[in-house]
């Protein structure tokens, strides 16, 4: 890497250089030497930095014009929408915002899992992944807190209770969330400054997060260890950047479709009536991007141990890099893993459609057995697969799979095959 | 390390840090201990209830604390279905005697022991209330029959003060 001997060319750059080398880090993020492989579904870390950005910004305007307080914070929300000058783009684009970032974020890790870019040696970038992920979960809850609706209201009221499943002191710590004997102004306001600090340690950890990608490099579709930089490499400017930056408008495309068009579909009505402590909507459900996890919970019978599976769903995830045990990354030369992670793919949009109907008869039956399959998968097939699995042979270099044709099961046979010939 | 004898350096070492420890959770207490009810929010402990103009057969929801308190004034066939209720039938065994002093007058908070949502009155499979959100079943004296909720919906602290008003808390 260049990284070392850089000297910025003008005289006034290397006295500051010399000073705070911030020349050096610009100059480390340009070269930065990227597998040439990488396709779109490489794309989306850019795109979650736009969603992130995007939500700080459309926020902090809000946050102008919103007044945390329960007799106030729905008015003010009205108030945006119908008085503050473009106040109704700001809201539509920080309450979809939520949902795209989610879809990215859903994206990106699907992504990973399909290629094993959670192997050695990235498992720490996937684990603050994981923890960006939770504390995204934790600032959307909170943000559809804010606008004080009936949806609001029982959101809060339903997600603070799963506390209360905690033994002995359950009902202590709900106490001490909510500020009182029921979600009420001291919930709101606390809900709204963690609403408000959250995305500041997003960031935090997303400078980490990147940080902890440039010690290895990227991982790429054929998912081996490269040499940087090489023949196999190409530097993020421009090469990547054009790339990032094509995927991104592609991608404010459906964001801007939802925005203008349907910016209501992703919500709930309910939403629109102020919160009533007397009266539970007929129907509570939450945001989309949560469902499959409300499933797991909704699934088991009991009280502490649905707490338990849904929080588990989550947190199995940061101990993937060891549950899985194939030495093998990307699941192009899994052709068993390949099939599996197609249907844990199913799994969670049935969960996840399941988290939307009502829990009984067959619906219910449905997101037991699928919720049964999602810790299978994880537990099971995959420390399994590692060892029982016959894996395709892996190119040496990028270059070579790139010459040999796309890297498929039939094209590495017939490289293998023609080997032998020689 | 091991062989080496504790010195003088070394306990003021384990000194200082437990010191330390202590100062430090000393600090961070009262910031912990603010998201607390309040002053404020505790002084809104009772709430009194006139209740004359309920009839058999009717609920009155009130608010106490921010949470709904159901005020059911029951029919002879809702206490003899609550009364004949065997022990071993229930999921948290609780005698209608006791949940109901003066079996006419059921109180109890209409929050359900789920996740917290209010139940509807005069719903479900045992004539009592049922929960919209998971699918709770609750009896003619609000004990949970059926569902995910773990209790009986709670019994709040309540008197009469006279005939027709009821002191919640």
């Amino acid at each position: 890497m260049s990284d070392h001997d850089y000297t910025p060319s003008s005289k006034v750059g290397k006295w500051f250089n010399d000073r705070l080398p911030l020349l050096t880090l610009a100059n480390h993020l340009t070269d930065y030497p990227t597998p040439k492989n990488l396709n779109y579904w490489w794309t989306f870390g850019g795109i979650l930095t736009f969603c992130l950005i995007t939500q700080i910004v459309t926020g902090l305007t809000l946050a102008m014009h919103y007044i945390a307080h329960a007799d106030m914070a729905f008015e003010s929300v009205e108030h945006i929408m119908r008085d503050v000058n473009y106040g109704w783009l700001i809201r539509y684009i920080h309450a979809n915002g939520a949902s795209m970032f989610f879809l990215a974020v859903y994206i990106h890790i699907f992504r990973s899992l399909f290629y094993g870019s959670y192997k050695s040696p990235r498992e720490i970038i996937w684990i603050i992944g994981i923890i960006i992920y939770l504390l995204m979960m934790a600032a959307a809850f909170m943000g559809y807190v804010l606008p004080w609706g009936q949806m609001s209201f029982w959101g809060a009221t339903v997600i603070t209770n799963l506390f209360s499943a905690i033994p002995l002191v359950g009902e202590g710590i709900v106490t001490w969330l909510w500020g009182g004997y029921s979600v009420d102004n001291p919930t709101l306001t606390r809900f709204f400054t963690l609403h408000y600090l959250i995305p500041f340690l997003i960031l935090g950890l997303v400078v980490l997060h990147i940080w902890a990608l440039h010690v290895p490099g990227n991982n790429n579709p054929v998912g081996i260890d490269i040499k940087k930089p090489s023949k196999d490499t190409v530097p993020f400017h421009p090469y990547i950047v054009i790339k990032d930056g094509f995927a991104l408008l592609m991608f404010m495309i459906v964001f801007a479709f939802f925005v203008f068009y349907s910016p209501n579909i992703l919500g709930h009505a309910d939403n629109y009536i102020e919160a009533n402590p007397m009266v539970t909507p007929a129907h509570i459900v939450p945001e989309w991007y949560l469902l499959p996890f409300y499933a797991i919970l909704r699934s088991v019978p009991d009280k502490l141990l649905g707490v338990v599976a849904m929080l588990s769903a989550i947190l199995i995830l940061a101990v993937l890099p060891w549950l899985d045990t194939s030495k093998i990354r990307s699941a192009v030369f899994r052709p068993l893993y390949k099939q599996f992670y197609w249907i844990l793919v199913a799994d969670v949009l049935i969960l996840g459609y399941m988290g939307a109907m009502p829990a009984e008869g067959l619906y219910l039956l449905i997101a037991r057995v699928a919720t049964a399959y999602y810790f299978l998968h994880f537990l099971v097939i995959l420390p399994v697969l590692g060892f029982k699995e016959k894996t395709i042979p892996v190119p040496l270099s990028i270059t070579e799979s790139v010459l040999g044709g796309s890297p498929n099961l039939a094209a590495a046979r017939n490289r293998e095959s023609s080997e032998k010939l020689k | 390390m091991s062989d080496k004898k504790p010195e003088r350096r070394d306990f003021l070492f384990t000194a200082s840090y437990a010191v330390g420890a202590v100062g430090a959770a000393a600090v961070v207490w009262p910031l912990i201990d603010q998201m607390n009810p309040d002053a404020s929010v505790k002084a809104l402990a009772s709430t009194e209830v006139d209740v004359g103009s309920v009839k058999r057969g009717n609920t009155i929801t009130v608010l106490w604390r921010g949470k709904p308190v159901f005020i059911r004034r029951r029919t002879e066939e809702e206490i003899k279905e609550a009364r004949s209720v065997k022990m071993e039938d229930l999921i948290h065994p609780e005698k209608d005697e006791d949940r109901a002093k003066n079996p006419e007058w059921l109180v109890m908070l209409g929050v359900c022991t789920h996740l917290g949502c209010v139940p509807l009155n005069d719903k479900g499979d045992y004539d009592g209330w049922f929960c919209p959100c998971h699918g709770s079943h609750y009896d003619t004296s609000g004990r949970i029959r059926k569902g995910p909720a773990p209790l009986n919906m709670e019994v709040p602290k309540y008197e009469f003060v006279n005939a027709n008003t009821i002191k919640i808390g």
